[in-house]
């Protein structure tokens, strides 16, 4: 009972980093309808420069780890959106209104490049950062030494990721912007027609999306304290199965389905082998594009001639 | 004259304007990448300050954007100039095209002559690109891969890139099955690969088969693999296609990296039988190749087989492909990969349809998995890793999806540079992901980006690439 409840806590807090990956991949496909490949790559890219930026905060005398943290959240962010922007500058926008799979091959290309110019630039190595964030909280205490315990860096993982979702949520319903995502989800066109910059609105998804994955990042390096330059392409994939086990197109599904897919694989590697917990994943999105390819939370796609 | 100069400044600043929003940019994507390396020689992470790396790299952005902004303003008139020279050039070739023919006459007969082994690659473009100008493109890459082994028979580093050429153009006219002719985009093509090579393994050490029993069981297997993959995904859409094969692709490498007791997990398979000459063994002894043939033993005889089994299997896929193309199943798949909702309302069955592209396709990336594994003597899973799909889609996209000639083309421009580059490991993939984005860009069809027709009426016209929906899933 006790494992189970412990495996809960740590499933929650993975989930919420592939919630916030998955966000990123919903995003983009609601709007312009392809799947952005090198989202996981983004991912890794936010991971590796919150290191650095850490690294460097540290090295200029600021050791106070929340505000250390704060700044660095803000770095990551800024400059991975940067990111998400330029890569859908470079290799997304000039395809729009190619055939179907151009983008998905470019995004391929895009994410080859992203995961060698990160091994060129620091190195294939891993790299390890010792844990920032220690302490742990007893919840549940059953006595003969079997507790419940949640760390402070899960709890950390688990309130930003509320937070940020909160937050996101809110700019999709009720600003101006948000109003014009969902209006490019609907038809790109006919939001066109209507005003909408379009361009801008592709671009502020892909940044939002990048910001997001860059949190992500953060919390990857933070929980695990291990990440290279490889890191993105799993976590990639199976934030894109959240997305599809959700309901692609479906924000609160993105959510949802990172948490399921991190409590399964959670629970998989827990009482069945940690070596396949990979195939689990995977399988799982196999068998939901099978029986059920709307996901948890979407709408059917209606097929036209 | 006054008007361009008077002109000329609006256009500079406009692109030192460009120029310099790249530069910020890039200062910013490049600024804690490349300006700071997280050192931990000392064991302990610290951050490593490189300015001259992050002036280089935010340099060559702003210089690159400002020519570009620079010509691209400029548009016309750079047109205008390549357009001469390019039209200057084909006249010239064309007022001495009998001396152009009789040097390469020459030149092939003493290619074929005197075949000295250690003649530089470049002479062998020069003779390729006389050959294709007379014979045509594709009777000449036939000739040139004929005539290869003896022309570099005493160069074994030439034979083995040649053999790995050959490889991935079978596995590109392999993988075309799938994604050029039905139009289902593969991204975990190396699993069938993979089944190929360790079912071809696993069976000649465990019964001690002849190559040529195995090699099509391998092909079997994988094409199994490929119905059992197909059967429950092909009813879903493009994107959602790749991603579930790329999934199943990763599980079959995990699958080969866990389950030691059948694949030898991460340290790999080693010793596996060699393909023998029909029977005939390429050894030394008494009954070997050489002994039984009259000839010295060398080992390179093995390589030259080697070489000619991989351009028979190659040419054997290629065989079948255009046989299929004229069969009514080709004809469903080309239909299919153009409108799958006309075609359903003819009467075909989609799925069953797709699912013939999936096991041809996945037989002979089996085909080239079992010859993979003959030639390496050694497989372990580090060789079917998602790079390697990637790699082969590439081959197809770049040659044009559909295109035979254009994806044996791309094969070889893409394996041989590979070669060539090798030094520079990552630095050649960057370019690589780059390459994919910007023929995506560019030449959305490919370098051949022409059809030949599977039916036509009286005559046959080549079709142009705008007529022809490629990859709709």
């Amino acid at each position: 009972m006790e494992y189970f409840l412990q495996q809960l806590i740590n499933g929650l807090a993975l989930g919420s980093i592939y919630g916030l990956v998955a966000i990123g991949y919903t995003m983009v496909y609601g709007i312009i309808g392809m799947i952005n490949f090198a989202h996981g790559d983004i991912f890794m890219v936010g991971a590796f420069i919150a290191l650095l930026a850490f690294l460097i905060l540290v090295a200029i005398g600021v050791t106070a780890i929340p505000l250390a943290l704060f700044l660095v959240l803000l770095i990551a962010m800024l400059l991975t959106s940067l990111y998400g922007w330029a890569v859908e500058r470079i290799a997304y926008r000039p395809l729009r209104g190619s055939f179907r799979l151009a983008p998905l091959i470019s995004a391929i290309g895009m994410s080859i490049v992203l995961q060698n110019y990160v091994q060129l630039a620091q190195g294939a190595r891993v790299k390890t950062l010792p844990p920032l964030v220690t302490g742990v909280h007893t919840i549940l205490d059953l006595g003969n030494r079997l507790v419940v315990q949640i760390s402070n860096i899960q709890l950390l993982i688990i309130v930003t990721t509320f937070a940020l979702m909160t937050g996101f949520s809110w700019l999709v319903a009720s600003t101006s912007l948000g109003r014009d995502m969902r209006a490019c989800e609907q038809d790109l066109k006919m939001a066109a027609l209507l005003g909408v910059d379009t361009n801008k609105t592709i671009s502020l998804t892909f940044l939002i999306g990048a910001a997001l994955a860059s949190v992500a990042g953060i919390m990857y390096l933070l929980y695990y304290g291990v990440i290279d330059f490889h890191i993105g392409f799993v976590a990639g994939v199976k934030a894109f199965t959240a997305a599809v086990l959700g309901g692609i197109g479906s924000l609160p599904g993105a959510m949802l389905g990172g948490l399921l897919i991190g409590l399964i694989e959670t629970y998989w590697s827990a009482y069945f082998s940690v070596q396949y917990k990979d195939v689990a994943a995977f399988s799982i999105l196999i068998v939901v594009l099978i029986f059920m390819p709307t996901g948890i939370l979407g709408r059917p796609e209606v097929e036209k001639v | 004259m006054s008007a361009s100069s008077a002109a000329k400044p609006s256009v500079v600043t406009h692109a030192l304007k460009d120029a310099l929003i790249a530069g910020i940019v890039a200062f910013g994507l490049f600024v804690l990448l490349l300006g700071f390396l997280a050192d931990d020689t000392l064991g302990k992470l610290r951050p490593l300050p490189r300015p001259v790396l992050l002036a280089a790299a935010v340099g060559i952005v702003f210089v690159g954007r400002f020519l570009v902004s620079l010509l691209y303003y400029n548009a016309a008139a750079l047109r205008l100039l390549l357009g001469e020279l390019f039209v200057s050039i084909l006249a010239l070739a064309k007022r001495f095209r009998f001396a152009l023919l009789a040097a390469m006459v020459a030149l092939a007969i003493a290619w074929v002559l005197y075949s000295p082994g250690d003649w530089p690659l470049a002479t062998m473009i020069v003779v390729a690109i006389l050959f294709a100008v007379w014979l045509g493109l594709t009777p000449a890459l036939l000739a040139l891969a004929v005539l290869f082994p003896i022309a570099f028979y005493s160069n074994p580093y030439y034979l083995g890139i040649a053999i790995i050429i050959l490889t991935y153009v079978m596995l590109g006219w392999g993988l075309n099955i799938v994604v050029g002719l039905a139009g289902l985009l593969d991204l975990g093509y190396v699993a069938f690969y993979a089944v190929g090579a360790y079912s071809y393994a696993i069976i000649a050490q465990a019964y001690g088969w002849s190559f040529w029993v195995c090699l099509p069981l391998a092909g079997l297997f994988a094409a199994f693999f490929g119905v059992l993959l197909g059967f429950p995904v092909l009813r879903l859409r493009g994107d959602y296609l790749a991603i579930v094969t790329l999934a199943f692709g990763e599980i079959v490498r995990i699958v080969l990296l866990n389950w030691v007791s059948l694949t030898n997990g991460p340290n790999g398979i080693g010793s596996i039988p060699r393909a023998s000459f029909f029977g005939v063994p390429f050894t030394a002894d008494d009954d070997g190749f050489a002994a039984r043939f009259g000839f010295e033993f060398d080992p390179t005889h093995r390589t030259v087989f080697l070489f000619y089994l991989i351009l028979a299997l190659a040419l054997i896929t290629n065989w079948v492909t255009i046989r299929l193309r004229k069969l009514p199943v080709g004809r469903a798949w080309e239909a299919l990969r153009e409108d799958e909702i006309a075609v359903r309302s003819l009467g075909i069955n989609p799925t069953n349809t797709k699912l013939t592209a999936f096991a041809i396709g996945a037989m002979f990336g089996g085909f080239a998995g079992a010859f993979f594994a003959t030639r390496q003597g050694f497989i372990s899973p580090d060789s079917f890793t998602f790079p390697e799909s990637a790699l082969i889609l590439a081959i197809v996209v770049l040659g044009g999806m559909g295109s035979q000639i254009g994806v044996a083309i791309a094969a070889i421009v893409m394996t041989a540079s590979f070669e060539l580059f090798r030094e520079f490991e990552q630095f050649r993939l960057v370019i690589f992901g780059f390459a994919m984005v910007g023929i995506m860009i560019w030449r959305p069809r490919g370098l051949i980006s022409s059809r030949e027709p599977s039916v036509y009426l009286k005559e046959r016209k080549t079709i142009s690439a705008e007529h022809v929906a490629e990859g709709h899933g």
